[in-house]
């Protein structure tokens, strides 16, 4: 008897070892293991042994059955993680095809940067607003100190819907987003902290460096206490916000008919970096804002009191900083909307 | 404004390097554009003198010349006619670099043989030594030329190029920008002195002044002179005259601009024997009136026009151009000379209507000071009678009807503070407005105050800042400190629109639309291809003067930018394009008041008011559109290479609404640009606030479109003020729901909203999903199937399958009797 299990378990164990495929593995146990193996007749018929025998019969018999278990256990494991491998092998990706392509979109480069200067902006307490696009006379000259014929009009090529220059009631498009220092002005009172974002347009023949419609950002605060030297910090620090900390910035001298004294902002070149090149026209710099002390003629026009009051304004091209910041050449590209132009962006 | 280093020199001197110098000079408001440097390249260039001429033996139109240079004689073949024995002229060795007078790029001179001579050198023209254009003949030089000097130290300068704003006519003068640069340098200024010697003769007993129009001519200042002898002027002045860019004529006409470039102001000389009855007279032109200018053309003047007329007619159009009539040739011997001060604006008016902008126009339209033509008389006075000889008749013609008193304007060292932040003294505030010209007094008050008279020259100085201005720019703007704005800080205030704006752009941008942005202005012709009716649904307000036709009107749709904008792009995507721009349309209107200039408060006067009616300013209208057109998807290996339809379209407008919390319903649209059938309006609260749908076919031919196009457009402003109302939470439902999906056949012309109206309109209906719309095999002609998802929900309890199953009954019943639909086997 004792012999018959070593030899029941070792043929067991035989075929054990010659199944390949889990599916084998439950014919093997049922064969080997089941109600009608061997084995299991074996047990059954412990009963019927004598004491002693059923004692050595029956402690070798579990012990086989432990065994066999705990064998087909360790076989099924080692079969399911061979089975994994070969399945999850069947189902390799060729991870190199594109993924499923999710549609961008994505803002104007105008709009970014205008979003861009304006965060900078409102992060220094100023507020924003806009302004009409057609414009009187009186907002876009008369207010600002231009009056008809004066010499200053020759810097503002002006697309007119009422062609005569003579009178304030005539129509325009806005030259400039000035005139909208004169509509906030004409609201609101002292402390003012306002920027204005929009458009302006040029009797201009358009080329590479010019357009006939385009953006500008026009800056305004007045307070008592506002001098020249603020109007300086705070371009100085939006330039370097813009451009880097590095960036060399010059503030001179310049003319606008609305401010006194009036200055001009400009970096030193990005890509010559103030040798000369064609970029800045060979003097180095490259020309951002016009800036200048609010001019106490327009403050008084508005009933503000230049002798109580002072305050700056400044104004800036917004096309021009995407231009140098990415090396665009041609301002007609953003306004011609190439796909292939704005998805660089 | 072009101004010689050299010219400059006699005024002041320049001890600074000029390249600083031009920094400085920009700096202070002076920008310079370019500093070029004359005879930098003049090496082997040196003077000689032409000893003799003879002509090419083999060639008709050669000559000889042989040149002294001191040391050496060189003969050298010379093709220029003006070449004369005695000359002093630049004379260039083999080994010279020079521009190639034919092709007019830079050449090393070599030894040539030329029509079987051999010639070693060359005598140059101006276009040879990069000074002009001129090629036909050879520089002749003063007679005082040394001989043998290098050419580069006798005619090399620096001429700045300077960009002068409209604010500083003075500075459209030599000796105004040497009065900067004095200033800057703190180096005195040396101004020519004049004297002359006059004749016995007065000169009103020769000449009659009488200005008709006073306020249009402030001053008209003129001297005579008699015997004079009209020829080329000197080399030196024609010198001068090159430098700033001018040719040079003869010495009359020369020494007038010579003057005008000096000190600004423009003159004019008569031939004084012209003149009928002797009487110069300053008014306006007869209506109709006609004048021959000096360039030959006849122009017939309206009484917008100043003339300076004789007794009879116009001799010239006052700062623009003189008469035919009077001009000054070489049989002339008397000339009346001119120094007068007109109104700039009517100057402007005739050089812009005439179109005659000058050197004289430019200068008198920035509006010349009222004391400067007496100075620039007696220069050009002094300078004509020593470069073209007669005699001055005794006292000079000063009409001067528009005098004024200099007024005094005070500045204070705290001023200055106040509105630069730069602490300046009162010793250094004195020294830099002497500097400049002006006559301060302290005035000995408390705090210190200084009384400044300005300078004839300076007439844009007008108010205190003007000269803060002055102060500080002299000191220079890198002085300035830079500090932080330490004003207080407004209210701050919400700005809706904006961020409304802004939060529109990037739902759509995260939906994968790019954003474009294009013209305001568009023609007529796009504005009617948009609609099948021939004119646009509003009269868009046009441009007077537009640059081109294509930009005359401005947009009353966001459409035509945005259709152009695709067609465009189509030509070269592969794939589906989605595009949108928020931007503003502009439609006319008509207000019956325009406040103009209308300021706070309620200063009478300051009002200007309209009541007539008028057209206003135009409604400036935010609108967003939106296109999709092309392949849904990406061309791609996965899948879906289906168009883009209607349902896409509207599909963003729902999706839109949503997200801003908004109930919105469509309805058939009867939009001119859309498909019939296939375009909806969009609807919230009975409001239309906007539109979807699929291009008409037409429109899209008409701008070159290929492929379906589907639209969306929504009034921006509508839009926000809908979606203004405060968002309520709603609870998350604590019970759960129970689905159900049924497929209803139902008759073709039957609407979706017609059943989902029926479904919802029963109790604990939560939602109503169409999942399946089918129409073919299995379902009978003339009918389709929908398959809709309804989700039962109670917020009180959860439902049992029972009170589901009676619901559904009646539901079906209901859409049974109203719509004949019938549940599909
Ligand atoms: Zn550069």
């Amino acid at each position: 008897m004792l012999k018959q299990l070593e030899e029941l378990q070792l043929e067991a164990l035989n075929e054990l070892g010659q199944v390949s495929e889990l599916k084998e593995l439950e014919s093997w146990r049922v064969r080997c293991l089941g109600k009608r193996s061997k084995l299991t007749q074996v047990l059954r018929s412990l009963a019927s042994l004598p004491l002693e025998e059923r004692k050595k019969v029956g402690a070798l018999a579990n012990a086989t059955k432990v065994s066999l278990e705990s064998s087909l256990a360790e076989k099924k494991k080692f079969l399911e993680e061979d089975h994994l491998a070969s399945f999850l092998g069947r189902e390799r990706l060729d991870i190199t095809l594109p993924g499923q392509p999710i549609p961008a979109g994505r803002l104007h480069p105008v709009t970014q940067t205008l979003e861009e200067i304006c965060s900078i902006f409102t992060s220094m307490g100023f507020q924003v607003a806009e302004g009409p696009d057609v414009e009187w006379d009186y907002y876009n000259f008369e207010a600002l100190n231009i009056p008809p014929q004066h010499p200053a009009r020759d810097m503002f090529a002006t697309l007119w819907i009422d062609y005569e220059e003579t009178t304030e009631q005539a129509r325009l498009l806005r030259t400039h987003t000035s005139p909208m220092q004169i509509r906030v002005m004409e609201k609101e009172r002292p402390p003012i902290r306002m920027i204005v974002p929009g458009r302006v347009y040029r009797y201009e023949a358009t080329d590479a460096t010019h357009e006939s419609m385009f953006y500008q950002v026009e800056g305004l605060a007045i307070d008592t206490n506002i001098t020249l030297a603020d109007l300086k910090g705070i371009l100085f620090e939006f330039c370097h916000c813009l451009f880097g900390e590095e960036r060399k910035v010059r503030f001179r001298c310049d003319y606008f008919p609305f401010v006194e004294p009036g200055a001009e902002i400009a970096i030193e070149c990005l890509s010559c970096h103030g040798a000369g090149c064609r970029l800045c026209s060979y003097s180095g710099w490259l020309e951002i804002l016009g800036a200048g002390m609010v001019h106490p003629d327009v403050l008084r026009r508005v009933e503000i009191d230049p002798e109580v009051y002072s305050g700056f304004a400044f104004g800036m091209g917004v096309e021009r900083i995407p231009m140098l910041r990415y090396g665009i050449d041609d301002i007609r590209l953003f306004y011609g909307n190439d796909l292939r132009f704005l998805k660089q962006f | 404004m072009k101004v010689s280093l050299k010219w400059l020199s006699d005024y002041v001197d320049i001890k600074i390097d000029p390249q600083k110098l031009a920094e400085k000079l920009t700096m202070a408001g002076m920008e310079v554009k370019g500093l070029q440097t004359v005879g930098n390249t003049w090496n082997n260039v040196v003077i000689g003198q032409v000893a003799a001429v003879n002509s090419h033996p083999d060639a008709d139109k050669l000559n000889l010349a042989t040149v002294n240079l001191g040391p050496q004689q060189i003969t050298v073949v010379c093709g220029a006619p003006n070449i004369s024995v005695g000359q002093k002229v630049p004379f260039a060795y083999v080994g010279a670099r020079l521009i190639d007078g034919h092709t007019g790029k830079a050449t090393l001179l070599k030894a040539t043989k030329i029509r079987g001579i051999l010639s070693e050198g060359m005598v140059c023209s101006e276009k040879e030594l990069g000074i002009s254009e001129n090629h036909e003949s050879i520089l002749v030089l003063s007679p005082e030329a040394p001989m043998g000097m290098p050419l580069a130290d006798y005619l090399g300068d620096i001429v700045f190029d300077l960009d002068i704003t409209p604010n500083r006519p003075d500075c459209l003068s030599i000796i105004g920008i040497a009065r900067e640069i004095a200033a800057l340098s703190d180096e005195p200024i040396h101004l020519p002195e004049i004297r002359y010697e006059e004749m016995e003769k007065p000169i009103d007993s020769l000449i009659s002044v009488d200005i008709i129009e006073p306020d249009l001519c402030l001053r008209y200042c003129a001297s005579l002179i008699t015997g004079i002898k009209v020829a080329s002027s000197p080399a030196w002045l024609q010198q001068r005259l090159r430098s700033y860019g001018m040719r040079p004529i003869n010495n009359v006409v020369d020494v007038s601009n010579y003057v005008m470039l000096e000190h600004g102001q423009p003159l004019h000389a008569f031939d004084y024997h012209k003149l009928e009855g002797k009487q110069i007279v300053v008014r306006r032109a007869k209506s109709g009136e006609t004048i021959i200018t000096l360039d030959g053309l006849e122009r017939t003047l309206t009484q917008d026009t100043l003339v300076i007329a004789d007794e009879e007619n116009p001799v010239a159009i006052a700062g623009l151009m003189g008469g035919l009539n009077t001009e000054v040739d070489v049989t002339t011997t008397a000339i009346l000379l001119e120094s007068a001060n007109f109104n700039r604006s009517i100057i402007r008016r005739g050089a812009n209507h005439l179109n005659l902008q000058s050197e004289a126009s430019i200068r008198f339209d920035k509006g010349l000071n009222p004391d400067l033509p007496l100075v620039a008389l007696k220069r050009a006075t002094q300078l004509l009678l020593e470069l073209a000889g007669g005699k001055a008749a005794r006292g000079i013609i000063d009409a001067y009807p528009g005098k004024t008193a200099p007024s005094a304007i005070l500045l204070s060292t705290k001023e200055i503070k106040r509105l630069s932040g730069l602490e300046v003294t009162v010793d250094e505030t004195l020294r830099i407005l002497r500097a400049l010209g002006f006559e301060c007094q302290e005035t000995g008050l408390l705090p210190p105050q200084i009384s400044v008279l300005v300078p004839y020259w300076r007439s844009d100085m007008k108010c205190t800042a003007d000269l803060v201005e002055e102060v500080i720019r002299i000191i220079g703007y890198d002085k300035i400190p830079v500090t932080r704005l330490s004003a207080s800080l407004p209210p701050q205030k919400s700005t809706p629109e904006r961020s409304f704006k802004r939060k529109l752009r990037n739902t759509l941008v995260g939906w994968g639309f790019q954003e474009i942005l294009t013209y305001s202005l568009t023609s007529m012709e796009k504005l009617q291809r948009l609609s099948l009716k021939l004119e646009p649904e509003v009269a868009p307000l046009q441009i007077a003067n537009p640059m081109t036709k294509g930009q005359e009107y401005l947009r009353t749709s966001l459409r035509a930018g945005l259709l152009t904008t695709l067609a465009n792009n189509q030509k070269h995507e592969e794939t589906g394009i989605r595009l949108f721009e928020i931007g503003k349309i502009f439609l006319p209107q008509y207000s019956s008041v325009i406040a103009v200039g209308q300021t706070r408060g309620s200063g009478e006067g300051k009002v200007k008011q309209s009541t007539q009616d008028k057209e206003g300013l135009p409604q400036e209208k935010e609108m967003l559109c939106a296109a999709l057109s092309g392949s849904r998807r990406e061309l791609s290996w996965h899948d879906n290479k289906e168009l883009f339809d209607f349902f896409d379209a509207k599909g963003v407008a729902e999706r839109l609404l949503e997200q801003l919390g908004l109930t919105s319903t469509f309805e058939p649209s009867d939009d001119e640009g859309l498909f019939p059938g296939r375009s909806a309006d969009v609807i919230i609260g009975g409001d239309k606030v906007g539109v979807v749908g699929k291009l008409h076919s037409k429109v899209a031919q008409d701008f070159e479109l290929s492929g379906p196009v589907c639209l969306i457009e929504v009034d921006v402003e509508k839009l926000m003020n809908k979606a203004s109302g405060a968002k309520r939470y709603q609870p998350i439902p604590r019970f759960p729901s129970i689905t159900r999906d049924i497929a209803l056949v139902i008759n073709e012309q039957v609407t979706f909203q017609q059943a989902e109206d029926i479904i919802l309109s029963f109790p604990l209906v939560e939602k109503a999903t169409l999942f399946d719309l089918y129409t073919g095999e299995q379902i009978p002609e003339g009918k389709k199937s929908f398959a809709i998802r309804i989700i039962y929900q109670s917020p009180k309890r959860t439902l049992t399958e029972r009170e589901v199953d009676k619901i559904q009954q009646q539901m079906l019943a209901g859409l049974h009797r109203e719509l004949g639909a019938t549940l599909r086997g």
